[in-house]
């Protein structure tokens, strides 16, 4: 499982680093971004609806958020 | 660049439209006329409480009220501070719970933290409230006061308020609806025990909410005693005049108004859709306000397309969080489960011509991409 660092990034630049990390994934990677931006708890999900991927997890732990998707088979 | 000749596209009049030329004449004209302090006994004060309550008389019949249930204040959001609090108050011995949907106003949801306990009914990914869960909500036991927008400003969905008040009628809870985004742009209806609305949403003055109170809601104030007793100071009376005549005119071209701005918001909802790739357009697409849109376009910074489409003359809001000196994005794009960055907020003033919204769908769709360019997000 990959993990993306995009703690003390401001929106949008979570997304966009959890998208790069899913464009060079194989189909059905789980990929996990970490964030602090409270922004991204909303835009990965929403990202990943428009993008067909799957939202398989979201935690939270001291500010830090940890949102897991799967990327489109 | 030349600054001189480039006319200025105003996309943004939520809450604070343009000022309409009548409701202009009628501040200055308050200005000489009613200057003084209403609460005086001497002419001058005589005078200006003859405007001030010609004012609430107007505004009575624009809502279809009557005179005495007319509240102004200072503002609209202590408008709906004052609701939600002197409800919670007057009706404590029934109990403390507020509930609201996920998508009011924040004025409405701090207050009902503040003065009491908040429950909150999620909403669809249109913006509308589930009026099943809702009105469940209002029936249950130790209600204070239920609150539901007419509309929501932000996306222009509109809301189940019918349903929602004959629920809260039959469990004996009054609702508050929010119609400040409604009230001047579509018929706001009889659904509501407290109406409250902006004037400046409607080309009055800003500086000015309206609170209607039905006869018969129980409410106590939860501040000091004062002449004005739900509105302490009471408000400018220019101001009231100005907001009272804007709301004239306003209902009296309402529906011309309405068929020209829908249409327009519905080429914008189309060419958005079709000419920007990646963009989450938001709202319900039929039952909403006739003149606001909201959409969100993937990988842009809120911040940099705001100031790019400022550069190039055009006045737009936005949601996003890097807008706002919040580092949250707006709640209501968060409970729609719609993309909050790079989001973009249009509210048509009275008059928005075809001309100028053209030309913004025409300029929209390169300045995203080269917004979307400086970051590096092409293919993405």
């Amino acid at each position: 499982m990959t993990t993306v660092d995009a703690r003390g990034l401001r929106c949008p630049a979570p997304v966009i680093r959890l998208a790069r990390a899913a464009a060079d994934a194989p189909p059905g990677s789980e990929l996990t971004v970490l964030a602090t931006d409270p922004a991204a708890v909303h835009d990965v999900p929403a990202w990943a609806r428009m993008r067909g991927h799957e939202m398989v997890g979201a935690t939270e732990h001291d500010g830090v958020h940890a949102l897991t998707v799967r990327t489109r088979a | 660049m030349t600054h001189a000749t480039a006319a200025r596209v105003i996309l943004d009049a939520g809450g604070r439209a343009p000022l309409l030329p009548e409701a202009r004449t009628a501040f200055l004209e308050a200005l000489d006329q009613g200057w003084a302090d209403p609460r005086r006994l001497h002419a001058e004060g005589r005078r200006a409480r003859m405007l001030l309550d010609g004012a609430r008389e107007a505004i009575a019949a624009s809502v279809g009220a009557r005179t005495p249930e007319v509240d102004l204040a200072p503002s609209h959001t202590a408008s709906l501070h004052g609701a939600v609090r002197s409800v919670v108050r007057g009706r404590r011995r029934t109990g403390s719970q507020v509930v609201v949907s996920a998508v009011e106003r924040a004025a409405v949801l701090n207050a009902a933290d503040f003065a009491g306990d908040r429950v909150t009914v999620a909403v669809d990914r249109d913006g509308r409230v589930d009026a099943q869960e809702l009105c469940a909500a209002v029936a249950r036991p130790g209600v204070a006061l239920a609150a539901l927008q007419h509309a929501n400003g932000e996306v222009g969905t509109l809301q189940p308020v019918g349903p929602v008040h004959d629920a809260a009628r039959a469990a004996g809870v009054p609702l508050l609806v929010d119609a400040g985004s409604s009230l001047g742009h579509v018929d706001v209806g009889d659904a509501w025990d407290l109406l409250a609305a902006d004037a400046g949403d409607w080309g009055g003055p800003s500086g000015l909410g309206v609170l209607v109170t039905r006869s018969g809601v129980r409410r106590s104030p939860d501040w000091p005693e004062d002449e004005d007793r739900w509105f302490p100071g009471g408000v400018s009376v220019p101001a009231a005049l100005a907001a009272a005549v804007a709301l004239q005119v306003a209902v009296a071209t309402r529906s011309a108004d309405d068929t020209a701005r829908r249409r327009l918001v519905d080429v914008v909802r189309t060419r958005v859709t079709s000419d920007v790739p990646d963009v989450d357009v938001v709202g319900h697409g039929v039952d909403r306000l006739p003149h606001v849109l909201t959409f969100s376009c993937l990988y842009v910074e809120g911040e940099a397309l705001l100031a790019a489409l400022d550069a190039r003359g055009f006045a737009v809001g936005s949601g996003s969080a890097c807008t706002s000196s919040a580092l949250e994005p707006s709640h209501v794009l968060a409970a729609m489960g719609a993309l909050t960055h790079g989001n973009i907020r249009l509210a048509l003033p009275r008059g928005t011509s075809a001309t100028d919204v053209e030309r913004f769908l025409a300029e929209l769709p390169g300045i995203v991409a080269a917004v979307r360019e400086a970051w590096g997000v092409g293919g993405l």
